[in-house]
């Protein structure tokens, strides 16, 4: 039987990244010196399901590589060795390494094996290290040795520290334990992916091991179905093996198997006494395979599965009563129908032994959707609503009492309908966290880099908001966030001097604001020396000797292209390519940037972006007859206009005072040729609209019709881009409005009058 | 190109074409390109579209442009009455799958098209491009000029210069 292990590919590299982000937020989070024991089996988690799943598609080089760090992990874990700064260090870099490894597998590219090599050459030294601090020191290192052992299989390359660490390994005192394993496979077992002969040919590795297979339950040559396991063995393990190594080998099919692991002779734990203890009031053979979260277990080996095993567990079950009949016919089964019952309490006490955050957002009961279904969801129910509005308008010309009725129907229709719509625009929120947690690695390497002591604050990392727009913060965020680290924070030893603490405060925050939401990085660091950037500003030309400025002019000149008043180029910031790219990915997505500071005491950067890009907040206008949406971001006020105020320059252009400037007065319908109501100015209406950088115009319409929000619709999907419109809407009776696109509006005009 | 000659084609030696009438004439467009037939609505006009290009409508959800094929083929302009009809194709372009709505005096039948009927255009010169005529095929009586509307519609719109439509004018 061959399956296509390919289609299973996605899926791995999917999880196995998110794997490793959950790896390196356990990383930053242990503590030098007293680590948090969930955290490290988090991390072991990590490392043992990627180095699981690359085995199962033929990764080797992640496998081996994997297996490595285990190995490391493992001695992390059971406490022979200390976390060091060193060693996180080694491991933050394991966790690059193995990303870069998923990714050029994931592209069919060839994986950098020269770094690979080099790493686990120095995580290969660590634990070699180790085990000559602790060769003199008294037996503990006993359990490790069993994964250890097998190191020298994957890790073909065979070099020297690798070896010594099996020297090392070899030389501690071997604790001779038999273990008598009941392995009954569920029929399912082969579906799921499990291959028992590969189980056998592990725990074989493992010590030496006596196999004696069940073959009762194995049907008439016809009745047999080759997808199907009907087989069942029963093992007998002899070695220096602890419960948990023998588990690990199981836990791919946990679920899919009754397992029931014993020691036999008397070099038994205690805890698997209490376990079988906890198993003898049924029979000792109903300890099934549900009942493996025994307390051994919940420290170790059932731990990668215990995120799985949420939503899998009630599925277990229905499979054991489902292979009853299959079951019944093998001898040394007692009813499997009992097995969940002497399960449930051990499960119970694991629970709050798990009670870390990590833990909990793994566990979210949440399911992948890919983002195409969701789109289609919505475009459907903008199509309802669209239909919903058409009922109502032909509902609301209705008499009699039976069209009472059908109001009060298509009311209650409109309130519903208000509802979904909302909830599928949530479906595609996700919190802002999926950007923020990029930034603690980010500022400890910064910060290492530059010598410098940062404090990272993350607050309203639940705040929610479109996909679309959280995946195009990340880069201008990461902008401002290296900006802060590089020119913002001083360096202890200024910091001190000036009466601060040594080390330095970057905050992140988002909320909601209105409609909208606000994303503000600060930093409590040394502020924009105003007198500097004008300096710069003036240096330049940019601005003229004898100018004055605004704090908040002196601000904009930051966000022009290629200013940067940092005095020398790092690697890290001050190239000047930065704040123009900032705020335009930001006007992209139709937000504001803005930048406030206090010289001696921080900055702090406000983005205020809208939650979606799907609908806008629009003013429909109308000119000749045709329906334009302007998005109210743009809008700095409408007014009607008095022929007095009204001058022609050089009989080019038309333009008005307001608020003490003069604006061009931009006629839509010129532009757009169309035949307007009015050309008499009084007659009409003029939106102050504003576009890049404050430029602002005065769009003459023949009339403004109301606000409302719009779902914006691509118009490039099947014509293409059309200048001054930047997509389309479909309004309440079904028809088409184009929305306008201000910003390329005036770049419209100007070229009209440049030309 | 020697006219009257069959057209060599690949594929099955039959397929379906959905005929419709511009002024005197019948063409006939492939029916696995139509994905609806629907009366006419007014549209919404775009700015500094080329002149054929009516506007948009609203196709279920999405944004389709219409484009009045008598004003691509240069014939009088008709009234867009209730009666008037819009085909709505799907063009293939290098740019990917576009849907169009093309207004047409009306739709007449589904007819089988034998391949081997098919026969290629004359070339009328430079009086007339007629590159986006994939042939022409009697059926019952009447000549039916099969377009090929990848040609016709999806260059100079997928372009949006509007020099096919001043090519064919």
């Amino acid at each position: 039987m061959t399956i296509d292990l390919t289609q299973f590919h996605d899926a791995f590299f999917e999880e196995s990244f998110e794997a490793l982000d959950s790896m390196e937020a356990a990383l930053l989070k242990l503590d030098i010196g007293a680590p948090d024991k969930e955290l490290i089996n988090t991390i072991f988690r990590v490392a043992h399901s990627i180095k699981g799943g690359s085995a199962t598609f033929g990764f080797s080089d992640i496998a081996s590589f994997t297996h490595s760090l285990e190995t490391l992990l493992d001695e992390l874990r059971s406490g022979t060795m200390q976390v060091t700064l060193a060693m996180s260090d080694l491991l933050l870099k394991s966790v690059d390494v193995m990303r870069a490894m998923l990714r050029a597998v994931q592209q069919k590219k060839p994986i950098d094996a020269q770094k690979v090599s080099d790493l686990q050459f120095d995580l290969e030294l660590m634990i070699a290290q180790k085990d000559t601090a602790v060769a003199s020191a008294p037996a503990p290192a006993a359990p490790a040795s069993a994964p250890a052992a097998s190191a020298s299989a994957p890790a073909a390359s065979g070099s020297a520290p690798a070896a010594s660490a099996q020297a090392a390994v070899i030389d501690a005192p071997p604790t001779a334990t038999r273990w008598q394993i009941e392995f009954r496979p569920f029929p399912e077992l082969f579906a799921r992916g499990n291959d028992p002969l590969r189980m056998l040919r592990e725990l074989s590795e493992l010590g030496s091991l006596e196999t004696t297979v069940d073959v009762n339950a194995l049907p008439g040559f016809a009745a047999i179905d080759p997808q199907s396991c009907y087989m069942a063995w029963s093992l007998q393990l002899t070695g220096a093996v602890e419960e948990s190594a023998i588990r690990q080998v199981f836990d791919w099919a946990e679920g899919d198997c009754e397992l029931t692991i014993k020691p036999v002779g008397e070099s038994a734990s205690a805890a698997t006494a209490a376990a079988q203890g906890a198993a003898s009031a049924k029979q000792p053979a109903a300890t099934s395979a549900p009942a493996s979260a025994s307390a051994t277990s919940a420290s170790a080996a059932s731990a990668p599965a215990t995120s799985a095993s949420g939503p899998s567990a009630p599925v277990a079950s229905a499979p054991t009563a489902a292979s009853a009949p299959a079951a019944a016919a093998a001898p040394s089964t007692s009813a499997p129908a009992t097995a969940p019952a002497p399960a449930a309490p051990p499960k119970l006490e694991a629970v709050p032994k798990a009670e870390v955050p990590i833990e909990k957002m793994a566990d979210s009961g949440s399911i992948r959707v890919s983002v195409e279904k969701i789109d289609e969801l919505m475009n459907t129910v903008g199509e309802l609503v669209i239909t919903q509005a058409m009922l109502s308008q032909l509902g609301s010309k209705l008499e009699g009492t039976t069209a009472e009725k059908l109001r009060a129907g298509l009311a209650q229709l409109e309130r519903n309908m208000r509802e979904l719509q909302e909830t599928v625009m949530r479906v595609r929120m996700l919190p802002i966290n999926v950007v923020f947690s990029r930034f603690p690695r980010m500022v400890r390497d910064l910060a290492q880099r530059l010598g410098k002591q940062i404090d990272l604050k993350l607050t309203g990392e639940q705040t929610e908001l479109d996909k679309t727009v959280l995946e195009k913060i990340g880069d201008p965020l990461v902008h401002l966030v290296r900006n802060s680290i590089d020119h913002g924070i001083e360096s202890p030893e200024k910091r001190l001097a000036a009466g601060k603490s040594a080390a330095g405060t970057v905050h992140l925050d988002a909320c909601h604001r209105g409609g909208n939401i606000a994303v503000e990085v600060s930093d409590d660091g040394g502020g924009l020396d105003k007198n500097r950037i004008l300096a710069k500003a003036r240096d330049r030309g940019l601005v003229g000797p004898n100018d004055v400025l605004t704090d908040e002019q002196i601000y904009e000149l930051i966000f022009l292209p290629g200013f940067s008043t940092a005095e020398k180029t790092t690697d890290v910031s001050g190239r000047g390519v930065g704040m123009d790219v900032v705020r335009r990915n930001i006007k992209e997505l139709g937000g504001k940037i803005e930048l406030r500071s206090d010289l001696g005491k921080g900055s702090k950067t406000i983005i205020t972006l809208p939650l979606t890009l799907a609908i806008v907040d629009g003013q429909s206008v109308s000119v000749g007859g045709e329906t334009y949406i302007v998005p109210l971001i743009s809008i700095v006020e409408s007014m009607q206009l008095k022929a007095a105020n009204v001058s022609r320059l050089s009989g080019r252009g038309e333009v008005f005072s307001f608020r003490g400037y003069y604006l061009p007065i931009v006629r839509l319908h010129e532009l757009f040729g169309l035949e307007p109501r009015t050309r008499v100015l009084d007659e009409g209406l003029v939106v102050v609209a504003e576009g890049e950088g404050h430029q602002r115009i005065g769009l003459f319409v023949d009339d403004l019709l109301g606000q409302q929000q719009v779902v914006i619709k691509s118009l490039e999907a099947n014509y293409g881009h059309v200048e001054g419109v930047s997509g389309a809407t479909i309004l309440g009776d079904g028809s088409v409005a184009l929305i306008l696109d201000i910003p390329g509006l005036i770049r419209a005009t100007n070229i009209r009058s440049a030309a | 190109m020697s006219s009257n000659a069959p057209v060599k084609k690949t594929g099955d030696a039959s397929h379906q074409v959905l005929t419709f009438v511009l002024g005197n004439e019948t063409y006939g467009v492939d029916i696995l390109r139509v994905q609806e037939i629907r009366g006419w609505s007014a549209v919404t006009k775009i700015p500094h579209a080329p002149p054929h290009v009516l506007g948009v409508l609203n196709l279920r959800g999405s944004i389709v442009p219409i484009v009045d094929l008598r004003m691509r083929f240069t014939l009088d302009r008709a009234e867009y009455t209730a009666v008037t009809v819009i085909i709505v194709v799907s063009v293939v372009s290098a740019a990917g799958r576009r849907d169009f709505g093309v207004v047409v005096d009306g739709v007449s039948d589904v007819v089988d098209v034998d391949t081997e009927e098919v026969k290629a255009a004359p070339d009328l010169g430079p009086k007339g491009s007629t590159d986006f005529i994939r042939g022409l095929v009697p059926v019952s009586d009447r000549m039916v000029v099969l377009l090929d509307i990848d040609r016709l519609i999806g260059t100079d719109l997928t372009s949006l210069t509007g020099d096919a439509a001043v090519a064919a004018a």
